[in-house]
């Protein structure tokens, strides 16, 4: 699991959002395993979000629950269903609401284990 | 096949208990329990335990057992967040039908709101059954992954903040006239909206209270040492863990497990006469309602608002104030239900007490983000 934390962390450093993709039966995964949690293949492909996603949850934050986020009140988290077909949270413009086309990009944070690259959505243009 | 009884029920205050810990609160409230069944400890055969963010022990069951002095033949703790509850009790049934034991106790107690650390500290211990690093790491809280479900739970049936807020008021109300309940300041629809946001479109009296508290309750085999009310079915569901996997933002389990116990049960929702179901936030107890068939889809607050889920209601729902009012203490308040249902159909709930005792009763516990779920179905004999 640290090697396939590893790889998700570097494509996001890079800027790219990376999901899963088995190749056996076609299912996408967004929290990283070694298999397959449709079919339990270890036949796995990794993909990146093209950027483009549609807001299936939002809520702003008013209480942190760490020092790092502490500073950061409000800020406003998102479950986001990329257009691949995936479902992630990601970090949210504050003014989103449910159903909203959104974009994605990457925000360094820097949190008591170091600095993370998380995603971001904001307003589609 | 054997069936199980209720034999006793008891219970501590919720609140504020300065200088009493995991262990005091669930002596306390066994000993209650115990007394309410007429029984003595060496009745006792069977020791179930839920878990305390107060006093993470490795083996919290036989660590009761010895505080306490029991001598069990069956013995060990359970976790399954705010399900642990129902859940516990779904497992003293099953050990009691399937004679493993004769009487099971189930104690549950933790002082979670002045242990060590405080509020800060139960708050960010909660907020690691988030995924580690693909919901932790954005700052997320027990409240932000409940705001998120419930922005969407909103948009699809076209609920308001003000229609939350109505559980909110009927918590409240309810909890006056329970002399145990954390929470008793009257407030109003206007007072939920304008207490400070915490995590959108959840606001301070949308969120239940952190307590201190216990509650105990007993299950025996022995129908002559019981009060005549039974378990009478039970189911569980757990689709999810996390919210970012559920695999629908609007059934998350709720319905399946009752489904699950009416069906052993040989019941409906039509059938229940009166209810506890688990209400951490507003949303919480709306979409339950809603998913378990209690309420149509996006009208349990307009039914709180007509009055049907007071104690003179045609649904009477958590009379004791549920964890919104009487007080969230982990494993303790998700049984804090079970125990006011089991009054109500004793006639022992003074001055909430129902007009006429109910026949049937419905109780629904679930643990993480609407994740692990238990529905419990009570009947008289
Ligand atoms: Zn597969």
């Amino acid at each position: 699991m640290r090697a396939l934390l590893d790889r998700y962390r570097a494509d996001a450093e890079a800027g790219r959002l990376a999901f899963q993709s088995c190749r056996a039966c076609g299912a996408n995964q967004a929290f990283l395993r070694p298999f397959c949690q449709a079919c339990g293949s270890e036949d796995i492909d990794w993909r990146h979000a093209a950027g483009g996603g549609t807001v299936a949850a939002h809520s702003v934050l008013h209480r942190a629950p760490t020092p790092d986020y502490r500073a950061k009140v409000p800020y406003a988290i998102a479950l986001v269903d990329l257009d691949e077909g995936v479902r992630v949270m990601t970090h949210a413009d504050l003014d989103l609401s449910v159903g909203q086309r959104v974009a994605l990009s990457f925000a360094p944070h820097e949190s008591a284990e170091g600095t993370l690259h998380l995603p971001r959505v904001s307003a589609a243009e | 096949m054997t069936t199980a009884w209720i034999a006793g029920v008891g219970d501590t205050s919720f609140g504020r208990h300065e200088g009493v810990d995991t262990l005091d609160l669930m002596s306390a409230a066994t000993r209650a329990a115990l007394d309410d069944a007429g029984m003595t400890r060496a009745d006792v055969d069977g020791v179930l335990t839920g878990y305390s963010t107060a006093m993470p022990h490795l083996m919290l069951a036989s660590l009761f057992a010895e505080h306490f002095g029991l001598d069990p033949s069956y013995c060990h703790s359970m976790q399954m967040g705010g399900g642990t509850g129902c859940g516990l009790v779904m497992l003293a049934k099953l050990l009691v039908e399937s004679g493993q034991c004769d009487t099971v106790l189930v104690a549950a107690g933790e002082n979670r709101l002045t242990s060590t650390g405080g509020r800060d500290s139960v708050i960010q211990t909660l907020a690691q059954v988030g995924h580690a690093t693909q919901e932790v790491p954005f700052g997320a809280t027990i409240p932000g992954y409940y705001g998120l479900l419930a922005s969407a739970y909103m948009a699809a049936y076209g609920i308001t903040e003000e229609d939350l807020a109505e559980l909110a008021v009927l918590m409240r109300t309810h909890a006056a006239l329970h002399p145990g309940s954390h929470l008793t300041d009257p407030i109003t629809v206007a007072d939920v909206m304008a207490s400070r946001p915490i995590a959108t479109p959840l606001k301070l009296l949308d969120c239940c209270p952190i307590s201190d508290g216990g509650v105990a309750v007993i299950v025996t085999a022995d129908k002559t040492r019981s009060k005549g009310v039974r378990l009478a079915g039970a189911g569980q569901a757990h689709q999810h863990q996390h919210i970012s996997a559920a695999p629908s933002l609007s059934q998350f389990g709720g319905g399946p497990a009752a489904a699950r116990a009416f069906a052993q049960a040989g019941l409906t929702p039509k059938d229940v006469e009166v209810a506890g179901v688990y209400d951490s936030f507003t949303i919480t107890a709306a979409i339950l309602l809603e998913e378990i068939g209690l309420a149509e889809r996006g009208e349990a607050a307009a039914r709180a608002r007509a009055g049907d889920f007071g104690p003179k209601g045609v649904l009477p729902l958590n009379t004791h104030g549920g964890l919104l009012s009487f007080g969230h203490s982990g494993v303790a308040g998700g049984m804090a239900h079970f125990v006011e249902v089991v009054r109500q159909m004793l006639g022992k709930a003074d001055a909430r007490q129902m007009p006429a005792r109910p026949e049937i009763g419905f109780v629904h516990g679930d643990g993480g983000i609407l994740s692990s779920h238990v529905s419990l179905l009570l009947t008289q004999s």
